[in-house]
């Protein structure tokens, strides 16, 4: 058996790693943007959400925004990461027209926050960590047309002045699998501190991809950057694509050069950008406008206080308090959604030491299972948390059993109701009556003797009495007593 | 430190300032005597001193996180030489 935590990738020549750095720009949830009051709402007519300072008109000056500080501390908290008491502003130079001040105020020698680390599971139990380098603030560009006018673009600054934060990773990424994971395990954390929505589709989380290969343990290769990546199945892909690619040129002799490409998901490969090699001296330097950003250990400690509870501490919980499997519990934190509604379910149960390892199973299986199948969210359920408790509830307590809980689900889906009243109007209760369930198993003893002869040097063909028991009760008898009584009438 | 003719050049590119050759060879000679004027500094032991960012100390002033700005498209496109439907409009740009 394999304990290999990454795949390798097989070449001519033998076994190539892959070493993987990401840059992840989050977008921070904010009002305003961060250094003027203009709306940072998605959407809205062009050049609406722009101040005076977005749009880099002269003597505009910047005036930073308190909550996008406090949102980029308690991302640094949640990635465990060192909090800078201290950083700097700088301006990075470039000239695009979605750039109208000619530079992007960043933080380039000192971010606000420093070194800290994501532990990803894998699928088998295997877990990695992944190493953060730093987190700084910037602003974000404006949005280009190209498809107006087949001489103009067209420049819509609503998103410039955006926060962002710019997430980034140390090359200990090591595979597409590990690198899918980083993205939706760092998704997942900014969603549940509220600090970044996640939308991968608004381009509210962007990432930037760098990837070299070389010989398992060997020195670095030359990495290249797959820019501008806004979901997590097109990373995979392009990584694969890209690290063959590189794989494929060291083998035939030649060398990677160090530069910018773009994965094409129709054709499911990447293609250089044209090179600007002069556009990238950025020329960076403090911001005159705009002095150190400072902040206490007090500021530092009041945030941290008030921090949610993060998926790894959620899951540990599940674990400890209900049993659940760690894999349950992966599934149920990784969307915090998921697991508001499977807390939902829990604070609704009659004995929830009792029955939470079985509501997180309904959840998984039969909620989430049927949700999927339908192509919808949980937002969109028509089974709510309070109906999903009291199906477990009635489980739990012995009045039905597990199989005619999914038909009562099944009417809850379809028809929705309160499911202890539909229980009581349908006849769906289990039969417990002892006496009621012996006549039954009476008569299926008496109609099949042959079988009953059997049993006794086949007890495996037990399981067919208890079925017809079942089938002839209409799945309302305790399957428990039914397994008992024909056990003691069949003297096995 | 000084700088070559390329430098010069590439200096101005990057400011997207166009420059004649002819105006080169006298660029040169600007920039070296104004970094040979600032190379002077380097006659100060700095060791240890944090660079300064504000002649009297004073912390930066932070804004409340709340829209009271935009909603001006007008005014933001009013200078600008080509608009339509209040985008600005520029010679195309494709990567």
């Amino acid at each position: 058996m394999s304990t290999a935590t990454h795949k390798l990738l097989k070449g001519a020549t033998g076994d190539w790693e892959m070493v993987i750095g990401m840059e992840i720009h989050a977008q921070v949830t904010s009002n305003s943007k961060l250094f003027s009051g203009a709306s940072t709402a998605f959407g809205g007519d062009p050049n609406t959400h722009v101040s005076l300072v977005d749009a880099a008109m002269p003597g505009m000056l910047p005036v930073i925004n308190e909550e996008c500080v406090r949102q980029a501390v308690r991302t640094g908290l949640g990635l465990n990461a060192k909090i800078n008491l201290r950083s700097v502003f700088d301006r990075k130079n470039y000239f695009y027209p979605d750039l109208p001040q000619g530079y992007q105020i960043s933080q380039y020698k000192s971010p606000v926050v420093g070194e800290g680390e994501v532990q990803l599971e894998l699928d088998g139990g295997r877990s990695v960590t992944v190493g953060i380098e730093r987190l700084h603030l910037e602003q974000d560009a404006g949005k280009l047309l190209h498809d107006q006018s087949p001489t103009m673009s067209y420049v819509d600054l609503n998103r410039s002045g955006v926060a962002l934060m710019e997430i980034v990773s140390k090359p200990d990424i090591r595979d597409a699998e590990q690198a899918k994971a980083y993205v939706t395990k760092l998704r997942s954390i900014l969603r549940y501190l509220g600090t970044c929505d996640g939308d991968m589709e608004k381009g509210s989380l962007r990432a930037d991809v760098n990837v070299s290969v070389r010989k398992p343990g060997g020195p670095l290769g030359t990495r290249c950057e797959i820019k501008n990546m806004n979901s997590i199945t097109f990373i995979g892909q392009a990584i694969e694509y890209e690290a063959r690619r590189q794989i494929e040129i060291l083998e035939d002799g030649g060398s990677i050069d160090q530069e910018t490409r773009l994965y094409d998901p129709n054709k499911g490969e990447t293609r250089s950008m044209r090179s600007k090699e002069e556009a990238h001296d950025y020329r960076y330097f403090p911001d005159p406008d705009l002095l150190p950003l400072e902040f206490s250990q007090a500021f530092v400690d009041e945030l941290k206080a008030k921090l949610p509870e993060l998926p790894d501490q959620k899951k540990a919980r599940f674990v400890a308090d209900f049993s659940l499997s760690p894999y349950d519990a992966s599934v149920l934190v990784a969307e915090r959604e998921s697991a508001e509604f499977y807390e939902t379910v829990l604070s609704g149960l009659a004995n929830r030491a009792r029955d939470g390892k079985m509501a997180a199973n309904w959840v998984i299986n039969e909620l989430f299972g049927r949700l999927n199948k339908e192509g919808q969210d949980i937002a969109g359920s028509p089974v709510n948390a309070g109906q999903l408790a009291a199906i477990v509830d009635l489980i739990g307590e012995g009045t039905i059993s597990g199989k005619i809980a999914k038909d009562l689900f099944e009417i809850v889906w379809q028809e929705g109701g309160d499911p202890r009243a539909l229980v009581e109007s349908r006849g769906m209760k289990q039969v417990t009556d002892l006496s009621a369930i012996e006549k039954v198993v009476d008569d299926i003893i008496a109609a099949n003797p042959d079988k009953a002869a059997q049993v006794k040097d086949k007890p495996q063909s037990l399981g067919w009495f208890v079925g017809q028991v079942m089938k002839s009760s209409g799945g309302k008898a305790n399957p428990q007593a039914v397994n008992d009584l024909l056990k003691s009438k069949l003297g096995i | 430190m000084s700088v070559d003719a390329v430098t010069v050049r590439r200096i101005a590119h990057l400011a997207r300032i166009a420059v004649r050759d002819d105006e080169v060879s006298h660029l040169q000679g600007e920039l070296n005597a104004m970094l040979a004027f600032v190379e002077q500094l380097s006659e100060v032991n700095v060791e240890g001193v944090e660079p300064m960012t504000s002649v009297t100390p004073m912390e930066m002033k932070k804004r409340q996180d709340v829209v009271n700005d935009g909603e001006i498209a007008d005014d933001i496109v009013a200078n600008a030489p080509a608009t339509e439907g209040h985008f600005f409009q520029v010679p195309k740009v494709v990567e």
